[in-house]
């Protein structure tokens, strides 16, 4: 009777597989559970949830001890390219998982970006951030503007800004950091990385950057930017009070901005593509399986449920406004909504479009520092007049210092 | 099968007792357990680290020795030099007038306040044991930029008639501008542990003996010499005690300024100190193997100027 009861409750603790995820990455998976139970009735899915950053330290700390890593594991955007350069993580390009059957149903950029610079596939793309400039169409007409003068190239974007500070006192932007952002990241040749080519030769004095920080500095000197980062308290309180008219980023704000960020401005915001028909991804989602990982067989079948399943895909959207990785959910009627949020626009089609055209940056390990003394020689050429090429030279120099190691 | 007499059991019993010798390593098992796992490993375990690199994703086998390299990285890094004066710069400058107030302060509430003086100590000490995240969230509320209430009683100030003049009628970019922001820091740090100090030296003064002010008194002193030529020398082991703890916890400095500043330090990383950086370098930018190096450095700095404290205090009065 023991026996049996020890082999019932060894059975039981084959079949749970972990998933550690962060918000809100852990609510799609817990939604996607019933369609799981129907096919796996008797295998648990454990969700270990922890704080965006929080969840990434104790993955690192996981891979780097090997001890009870989770079956599956979420990560996000940036911080794929820097667990595969590891070799932690599970090739599912390989024979056992077979994710090259798979190849054309992603939008393609997310699939590349989850390639390590050995060609494994280290991860699935769940969601994706499709880059678009949400603007408040209710100061760019106070101001007498258009959608076309913020978008057609960027210094018409600034004087649009001027005419906007002119008329309406709003700021064009948060910051003018968000421009340089913007602009290192689209203007790459595709062989680049952000910082770093495939020789580890550093990029950081090229024309893309001293085109970056000249408006970034432009914007500066004409007080168009409020000067606040993303995701403080004056950031969100800049929308609510509609002291900032502008701001570039990931689909997936629009949602952010109608539920908790700045619900009273409904209606008075609308999608643009970005300026000079830039295409730039902000974040998305991943899964993968550590290599020290139990339950392989289950963690991929849970994994091609969360990204191969038209259904789970289409759910994750509707509920967290996570932008399909999967192109066949591109087609349904869904994404020809119109957003009540942005004045009944269908936004999402436009964010179709951003998502078929954006291209995958080369990740380098170094590019966390990178973009670090990047920021730092941008807050000396804003705040004290530093000389943007003597600027870029400095980080030019340091970053050399550290790819040479 | 023979059962055991009752003897034997007894033996068996009485073996199980412990020797006189045995006892103190036995109680002290929990303590010494406890110790070596979360206090000796991970120091000797840093130890190893500063001389490897290491890929920390890949795992464990991946650590390559490196010998010196990392500390000799570190050494020539601009970065760490810049953390490091922050680091001096906010310890100096939180830390001096935490002393310079809480001396008198302590002197004042010693000498005036009778019935309500737990209630006063008790409101300067409720920094000190309040949460460093609940402060820091508090502090950034204040100092923002727009809406912060330290910029809105500014501009209040600043259209009175004569005085008026003295403060910006612009707001102040308190966390966001370079050199702005160590002050601020300073100012929470400050805020945060002169309550604690003023704690330690209510403690000192109680136990001047009060014969020695009546004997002054009687020669004629002054209440400012009193304070100077009794109070203070008396205080001596106390603020060299109150010094040193400054010293460690201003350069081992984190959370205050981690807080702040989002994590990175601010503009030009002008709030980063050395002990920020370390973290920074480990779980940002994914370098364990300098951080560690960097941990250690920061410790030689700290134990030095701890002994140069010793020192100072040491050499004037022969003995702290």
């Amino acid at each position: 009777m023991i026996m049996l009861l020890l082999g019932q409750r060894f059975a039981q603790a084959q079949n749970v597989i972990t998933v550690a995820a962060y918000p809100a990455v852990d609510s799609i998976v817990k939604s996607a559970l019933p369609a799981w139970k129907k096919t796996h009735p008797n295998v648990e899915v454990k969700i270990i949830s922890r704080a965006y950053a929080d969840h990434h330290t104790a993955m690192t700390t996981a891979l780097a001890t090997s001890s009870e890593p989770p079956d599956v594991m979420v990560l996000e955007y940036s911080y794929v390219a820097r667990f595969a350069t590891g070799g932690g993580l599970e090739d599912l390009g390989s024979s056992a998982y077979g994710l090259q059957n798979h190849d054309g149903k992603f939008v393609p950029f997310a699939l590349q970006q989850a390639m390590s610079p050995k060609g494994q596939w280290v991860a699935v793309p769940a969601d994706i951030g499709p880059g678009t400039l949400l603007y408040r169409k209710d100061l760019l007409e106070k101001a007498g503007l258009e959608e076309s003068n913020l978008t057609r190239s960027w210094d018409s974007y600034i004087s649009a800004g001027l005419t906007l500070k002119k008329h309406t006192g709003a700021y064009l932007i948060a910051h003018a950091r968000d421009i340089k952002d913007l602009i290192i990241r689209s203007k790459g040749k595709p062989t680049e990385g952000l910082y770093f080519d495939s020789q580890n030769k550093v990029l950081v004095d090229s024309d893309r950057f001293v085109k970056a920080f000249e408006l970034a500095k432009q914007i500066r000197d004409n007080k168009l930017d409020a000067k606040v980062a993303s995701w403080s308290n004056e950031w969100a309180e800049g929308f609510r009070r509609g002291h900032v008219a502008t701001q570039m980023s990931g689909a997936w704000l629009a949602g952010h901005l109608n539920n908790w960020l700045a619900p009273a401005t409904t209606g008075m915001w609308r999608a643009a593509q970005l300026p000079e028909n830039t295409w730039a991804a902000w974040g998305g989602s991943f899964y993968a399986i550590p290599k020290g990982a139990k339950n392989k067989k289950l963690a991929w079948e849970l994994i091609q449920l969360m990204t191969l399943d038209p259904a789970q895909q289409l759910s994750a959207f509707k509920s967290q406004d996570a932008f399909p990785a999967l192109i066949s959910v591109h087609d349904d009627p869904f994404l020809q909504q119109p957003i009540e949020f942005l004045g009944g626009q269908k936004a999402r089609l436009l964010w179709r479009e951003s998502a078929r055209n954006i291209q995958a940056t080369q990740v380098h390990k170094l590019d966390p520092f990178a973009e670090e003394v990047v920021n730092t020689e941008l807050d000396k050429v804003l705040d004290q007049g530093k000389d943007i090429r003597l600027a870029l030279k400095d980080a030019q120099k340091l970053l050399e210092r550290r790819a040479r190691r | 099968m023979m059962r055991p007499t009752q003897s034997t059991d007894l033996k068996k019993i009485a073996n199980l007792r412990l020797t006189p010798n045995q006892v103190p390593y036995v109680l002290l098992a929990p303590f010494i357990l406890l110790f070596l796992i979360f206090g000796l490993f991970p120091l000797c375990f840093s130890l190893f680290l500063a001389f490897q690199t290491w890929e920390p994703t890949s795992g464990l086998a991946t650590m390559q020795f490196v010998g010196l390299e990392n500390f000799i990285f570190t050494l020539e890094d601009e970065w760490f030099w810049k953390s490091l004066q922050n680091t001096f710069w906010l310890a100096l400058v939180s830390g001096l007038p935490q002393h310079l107030i809480a001396i008198p302060l302590a002197c004042v509430i010693h000498a005036s306040f009778k019935r309500t003086r737990n209630a006063v100590v008790g409101a300067y000490f409720l920094p000190y044991i309040t949460s460093t995240v609940a402060i820091a969230m508090m502090f950034s509320t204040l100092f923002s930029t727009d809406y912060g209430l330290i910029n809105q009683a500014l501009s209040l100030v600043s259209q009175l008639p004569f005085v008026g003049e003295l403060f910006p009628n612009q707001a102040t970019d308190w966390l966001g501008r370079a050199q702005n922001i160590k002050p601020a820091i300073a100012t929470v740090v400050f805020w945060r542990y002169v309550g604690f100090n003023t704690v330690l030296y209510l403690a000192a003064l109680q136990t001047i003996p009060k014969y020695m002010y009546e004997a002054a008194t009687m020669d004629g002193a002054n209440r400012w010499q009193q304070f100077w030529y009794i109070t203070l020398p008396n205080l001596k082991p106390m603020i060299y005690f109150g010094v040193t703890l400054s010293l460690i916890g201003g350069l081992q400095l984190f959370e205050e300024p981690f807080i702040l500043t989002n994590g990175t330090g601010g503009t030009d990383q002008s709030g980063m100190t050395t002990a920020m950086y370390m973290y920074r370098t480990a779980f940002e930018f994914n370098d364990f193997g300098t951080a560690s190096a960097l941990s250690w450095l920061l410790f030689l700095c700290v134990a030095l100027l701890t002994w140069l404290t010793n020192c100072a205090f040491k050499s004037r009065g022969g003995s702290a």
